[in-house]
């Protein structure tokens, strides 16, 4: 996948659990957590669907470097998503 | 609370972790426990506190802060607080006596009454410990608020509990709180914190407001049954409920702080709780204090590499923690606990939800520590039953009544009155007898919700329990619809009701659905109005909406659609039976159903 498509897919899979949010207005080093208003639990879904989308094996070791959308870009692009 | 409800057979399996109590550094402060039983009174529990200077009354912020700083413990590091870049400030018992008196006289100056309510909104930062001791200290309210709620329960709480401050951040005021001003006209003044644009009326910055008053302030006399508190809780139906706790309930933070966490002097404790709920007020702000020890203060969300950082790195002795965040944890596995140097560490406690027996033991194979669960409600303000560190634990257990506390199991008879049950092992309503410092004093606006709560000498909690031969409590369920989610409870009326509002919903209903991490999460059922879709697109209008109603931490994480929801003869839905099928489970009783599910 081009960085193109990893954003992309992120974006989709991050609109199925805060639909409400203004991905518009989303930067690529905004803490997702905070800004999108994600407990735990969507953030467990987030790495979920990120896993299921692209294959990556993503340990629970690694969640900090998903804190933003460019981490998550950079971490499946090294990941070989 | 799914894997608890096994905790029948679960109990058969798990041995019975030993204590050698004579080999526990430094010795339990709950060390022989039939004795304690028998010589505690809450009379003698109270003169471990000072009482405000003169025999002017009992005030928490006095036993907190202000009688270290002016003592031995002055310099005496009470709150280290990590921020989440990484800062680190150490407020001392000196610093924070300054501090929350600035805010009190912040509140003086605004006209701020004695016995108004002070809300505060707002993440783990410095400013929200030294608002919530502060607005004590002036003999006002504090009611703090879980900053992961939407603006609806943010209004509501704000309106129940008639709030005249909100202390809150320009950010979170501007998401959650200028959309709902005009629902709540008795807030006069918002205090913000840090840097950021809002406009509304009555705003003040912090830096104005408090950071210029001075810090001196003497504490009126506070008579010991005023109120001081108010902590938000969920029902079955209905609006949220403000239970009401007082200063005198600072007696029983202090005494369980000492016997259920074990604090001595020289301990560095770490409670993670959120303040936004009660267990973070309890025993994140209020308990550590009182016993003089060093409290760390961790700004950011779960993270299992970064807590294991602050445990090894701040030296934490005790530490109380959550379910969700061990079964987070187990996750990761045991090694890379291993790999951290976490030898301060002596005693480990849980709350919140019933800590499942192979938690327990995880933290023995992890940490060479167990969990010790306790058991408590925002109604009781502290901790009731408890695994203390002399006990041998029953793993799955919630362990037995601290001293000063009476539980029983008892059934409701048909004249409102109860009965006690004493045979080992019954089911039944787990109660208390009534009259410990901490339990609430009424649901503020709620006279007939509060007596419900109560049988002849009886508080009654609404969890289903069972007691051992060896007077051992055992959890079983909760006897109302009340959803517990990551250890906080959520009504699913006030879920029901956010979803009902969308136009394309013509009916909603909201249960716990068992998860392995969060204990239940709030999944909801909705039927939709003619000429709607119940496809992926409408998934998401209405998860947007409920999300930006109630807030993650309230909003479902599943909804689905049905063409009919079950109901009985009074058109009443049938929450029950939804949860039974969605769990494949007995649907029991159904003799009421009149219109079924489709």
């Amino acid at each position: 996948m081009t960085k193109d498509e990893i954003r992309k897919t992120a974006l989709d899979i991050l609109a199925g659990i805060a639909p409400e949010a203004d991905f518009a207005a989303l930067g690529d080093e905004d803490e997702l957590r905070e800004v999108l208003d994600l407990d735990s639990m969507d953030f467990l879904n987030f790495v979920t669907g990120l896993h299921e989308a692209t294959g990556a094996e993503i340990p629970e070791a690694d969640y900090r470097d998903l804190s933003t959308l460019q981490g998550v870009v950079d971490y499946l692009k090294a990941a070989g998503a | 609370m799914g894997e608890q409800s096994t905790d029948v057979s679960g109990r058969e399996t798990y041995a019975t972790i030993r204590k050698d109590r004579d080999a526990l550094h430094p010795s339990p402060n709950l060390f022989d426990y039939a004795e304690e039983r028998e010589t505690f009174s809450w009379e003698r529990a109270r003169e471990l506190l000072d009482g405000l200077p003169e025999g002017k009354g009992l005030n928490i912020a006095h036993e907190a802060v202000d009688r270290h700083a002016d003592g031995l413990l002055a310099d005496k590091v009470a709150i280290r607080w990590l921020g989440k870049k990484g800062e680190r400030r150490d407020i001392t018992y000196r610093d924070l006596s300054a501090e929350t008196s600035r805010f009190a006289n912040a509140l003086r100056k605004l006209g701020v009454a004695p016995g108004e309510r002070v809300f505060v909104l707002m993440g783990r930062e410095p400013e929200l410990y030294v608002a919530m001791l502060g607005t004590l200290k002036a003999g006002c309210v504090a009611s703090p608020l879980f900053s992961a709620f939407g603006p609806e329960p943010i209004a509501v709480r704000l309106a129940i509990g008639d709030g005249r401050v909100l202390v809150t951040t320009p950010g979170l005021y501007r998401r959650k709180v200028a959309g709902i001003r005009d629902q709540v006209d008795g807030l006069k003044h918002v205090i913000l914190v840090g840097e950021g644009e809002a406009e509304g009326p009555g705003l003040h910055r912090w830096n104005a407001v408090v950071g210029n008053a001075p810090p001196d302030f003497t504490i009126a006399p506070t008579d010991p049954e005023d109120m001081a508190l108010l902590h938000f809780t969920s029902g079955t139906t209905g609006r949220p409920k403000g239970a009401i706790h007082v200063h005198q309930a600072v007696v029983a933070h202090h005494v369980t702080g000492r016997y259920a966490l074990d604090l001595h002097r020289d301990d560095v404790f770490w409670c993670t709780a959120d303040p936004g709920w009660v267990t973070g007020t309890s025993y994140g702000i209020l308990a550590p204090l009182t016993n003089g020890v060093t409290s760390i203060v961790a700004e950011a969300e779960f993270d299992a590499e970064s807590w294991y950082e602050i445990l090894e790195r701040e030296k934490v002795s005790v530490w109380y923690t959550a379910p969700t965040a061990i079964r987070m944890m187990m996750r990761q596995g045991t090694d890379v606990v291993k790999d951290r140097d976490l030898s301060a560490l002596r005693f480990m406690a849980s709350v919140g939800e019933p800590l499942n027996p192979e938690a327990v033991v995880w933290g023995v194979e992890a940490f060479g520590l167990p969990f010790h669960d306790n058991w408590w409600q925002t109604e009781t303000g502290g901790i009731m039953i408890a695994n203390f560190a002399a006990l041998d634990i029953k793993p799955g257990s919630m362990g037995r009544p601290l001293p000063g506390i009476e539980a029983a199991i008892v059934e409701r008879g048909e004249d409102g009155g109860v009965e006690v049950i004493d045979e080992p092992m019954a089911e039944g309503e787990l109660a208390l007898r009534k009259g410990w410092p901490s339990m609430m004093r009424g649901y503020l606006h709620e006279e007939e919700r509060y007596r419900k709560s109560f049988a002849g000498e009886w508080y009654l909690t609404g969890d289903l329990a069972q007691r051992d031969a060896d007077g051992y409590f055992w959890f079983v369920g909760r006897a109302d619809d009340v959803i517990k989610s990551a250890g906080h409870l959520i009504g699913p009326f006030e879920v029901e009701s956010a979803l009902i509002e969308h136009p394309a919903v013509a009916e909603a209903a909201v249960i716990g659905k068992p998860d392995p991490t969060l204990g239940e999460m709030v999944k909801a059922f909705v039927t939709l109005r003619p000429g709607h879709t119940a496809d992926e697109a409408m998934r998401r209008e209405l998860l947007g909406h409920a999300r930006k109603r109630l807030g993650a931490a309230v909003a479902p994480k599943e909804i689905d659609f049905r063409e009919n929801l079950p109901k009985t003869r009074s058109g009443k839905i049938m929450r029950r039976l939804l949860k039974a099928r969605e769990l494949g489970l007995p649907e029991g009783d159904i003799s009421t159903l009149e219109s079924d599910e489709k």
